[in-house]
């Protein structure tokens, strides 16, 4: 089958890879690049673990074709701490006890990146909406919703 | 957390350096960072895809298996039939000695669920493995199957698995397990008011996060790595090691961590098969479930009907109780009989009731097999004895809180299978829902011990 060179950042440093015409960026990140972060749970738009942000935006990965990226940025989980030290959202998560298994971990922390990006100070239900996307059959949604605010909450200290 | 210290104040201890300290879980850090690695998280070269060929009817004997378009198709390196399995038809609990071996791990002669494994196709790609699983041609003769616990019991109704030769589970007790305490007909006798309730539930699948699923790699030194999600590290060691009549040393299993089982990763599927196809490749095997295939072929909790017939007195006391249970295992054992087993013990609830009769009954279908999920066999009869015990209460009129402390179980009362209760603490639990609830129970309630009888 013919292969098709893509291009793109991911979590800030250069990618270049031929890939099968149809990859998945799901497959194309775990099994070409080796970024094993997003995490394929359902392969058909569902269940959210392998979201990644593309271009700022939230991209769940299984849909998303690898050659669609070409020239984009790309940010997944193993990006998320920056020299060694957590992202706030990583910290909270860790401490509100918002993470058993942790396989929706990756998906659920881009969802939140990608909403306190756009808002820094979000509600509850902002949160519930930014999230319900993503399924958790382990940890229920309530410590995860309280990470993200939490989260927020450090972010908004921080800025002040 | 608060810890209340004033319960069991003479014979507790206060040396106690974890209980009520929060702690981090030593996995967390892995997760939030994405390193956390799961078995799919690696990738070996060369590595062949495994997908099966499946039954699409109930009940059916297998007259033929063509396989040879599929072994044509582009990429397909392997294809695996009966025939291959070293030791093919097993059980998981054989372990522990529940028997008898009653399972193919690929359909030999007959299937009997809709989704049986007939045929493994391995391949270069998932994609190729899949097209060429298509082409496997297998010629069935469809037979009469039977989805009812309460039909498949009936005499004449079609044999579901000829390994136990009738359709249920053959319990040392017999055609169900039993528990027998007291005299149940006179306390029926005695009592002011009988109720008798049927209770039924659906199968319910546990839909983990991450599918089932392992990879496999030969060591070149004739032992195998297998990366697993499985939750029972060393039932599926020791399965393997039976049904491939392999020695354990031979067998490497890595696993631990699991995204989301709940149960629905404990039975021994995947890894023997995938396995085998590195054994008989020379090549690494990936063998994952498809989303799909989790939701319709792992096995689920299995589906229940409870009927319990209680003798109650005015004042509030259970005097006789009898129970009887049924298990939906589906074509197979898996862990069923422990389930219905479970059952038997856990009906006549934690309380203490003086005559008790119990049979629950491990029952074979046409169905998925069955299997365990969180508690599976006592979590639905939890469910139909407190519904129960609400109805009791409404019939005589009484509060559903005050009435379990009425029959609550306190330490030295005898069970019905007759192990006295030691440690108990519902009168203790229950005082704190009712103070959390704001759920006011008269006083004497309060003033109640499990620790001290007649406090
Ligand atoms: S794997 Fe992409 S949404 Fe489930
Ligand atoms: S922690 Fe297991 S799926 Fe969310």
């Amino acid at each position: 089958m013919a292969k098709v060179p893509v291009q793109f950042t991911l979590n800030g440093s250069e990618k270049a890879e031929f890939v099968e015409s149809g990859t998945t960026l799901l497959n194309a990140l775990r099994d070409k690049i080796g970024d094993t972060s997003p995490k394929g749970g359902c392969h058909q738009g569902t269940c959210g673990a392998c979201s990644v942000i593309v271009d700022g935006e939230l991209r769940l990965s299984c849909l998303t074709l690898a050659e669609t990226c070409n020239g984009a940025a790309i940010t997944t989980t193993s990006g998320l701490a920056e020299g060694g030290v957590l992202h706030p959202l990583q910290r909270a998560f860790l401490d509100a006890f918002a993470t058993q298994c942790g396989f929706c971990t990756p998906g659920m922390l881009m969802a939140a990146k990608v909403l306190l990006d756009h808002t820094p100070d979000p509600s509850r239900d902002d949160v519930v909406e930014a999230l319900s996307g993503n399924i958790c059959r382990c940890t229920g949604y309530e410590p995860i919703i309280q990470a993200v605010l939490t989260a927020a909450r450090a972010n908004s200290q921080n800025a002040a | 957390m608060e810890l209340r210290k004033s319960y069991f104040s003479d014979v507790r201890k206060d040396d106690l350096n974890e209980i009520g300290q929060p702690r981090p879980r030593s996995d967390s850090p892995g997760h939030v960072t994405g390193k956390t690695a799961y078995f799919a998280d690696r990738n070996f070269p060369g590595m062949l895809h495994l997908k099966m060929v499946r039954s699409p009817h109930h009940h059916a004997r297998i007259r033929s298996i063509d396989t040879s378009e599929a072994e044509k198709h582009p990429g397909v390196v392997k294809i695996l039939t009966a025939r291959d399995v070293p030791h093919n038809v097993y059980t998981i609990l054989i372990l522990i000695q529940i028997g008898p071996e009653d399972e193919a791990v690929l359909a030999d002669g007959k299937v009997r669920w809709k989704g049986e494994a007939v045929v493994a196709v391995l391949a270069e790609t998932e994609r190729a493995a899949q097209e060429a699983a298509a082409k496997v041609k297998v010629d069935y003769e469809v037979l009469p199957a039977v989805f009812d616990m309460e039909e498949a019991l009936k005499p004449g109704a079609p044999l579901v698995n000829e390994y136990h030769g009738q359709n249920y589970y053959l319990y040392d007790s017999g055609e169900c397990r039993k528990v027998r305490f007291g005299d149940v007909e006179a306390g029926f006798a005695e009592a002011d008011y009988v109720l008798e309730q049927s209770y039924q539930s659906s199968p319910i699948e546990h839909a983990p996060t991450e599918t089932t699923g392992c990879i496999v790699a030969p060591e070149g030194n004739d032992r195998f790595t297998c990366y697993t999600n499985t939750q029972a590290m060393f039932f599926t060691l020791d399965n393997t090691s039976i049904i491939l009549q392999m020695p354990g040393s031979k067998l490497h299993f890595v696993g631990g961590t699991v995204g989301g089982g709940f149960g629905g990763k404990v039975d021994v599927i995947v890894e023997p098969i995938a396995i085998l196809g590195a054994k008989l490749t020379g090549r690494p095997v990936c063998f994952t479930y498809s989303r799909e295939e989790e939701m319709q072929i792992s096995s689920p909790r299995a589906a229940e009907k409870v009927v319990i017939k209680d003798g109650v007195m005015k004042d509030g006391r259970i005097v006789a109780r009898k129970v009887t249970g049924y298990t939906d295992a589906g074509a197979y054992s898996r862990h069923s009989p422990y389930g219905a087993q479970k059952g038997a013990g856990h009906y006549p609830g934690p309380y203490t009731i003086p005559n008790v009769w119990i049979d629950t009954y491990c029952v074979y279908t046409n169905r998925t097999p069955s299997s365990a999920m969180r508690g599976f066999g006592v979590t639905i009869g939890d469910f139909a004895l407190e519904v129960q015990m609400d109805k009791l209460a409404r019939l005589i009129g009484m509060d559903p809180l005050e009435f379990r402390f009425i029959n609550a179980y306190r330490d030295g009362d005898m069970k019905a299978h007759r192990q006295p209760t030691e440690g108990a603490a519902l009168i203790e639990c229950m005082q704190e829902a009712s103070r959390a609830a704001n759920w006011p129970v008269a006083e004497k309630y309060m003033a109640m011990s499990s620790y001290a009888k007649g406090a």
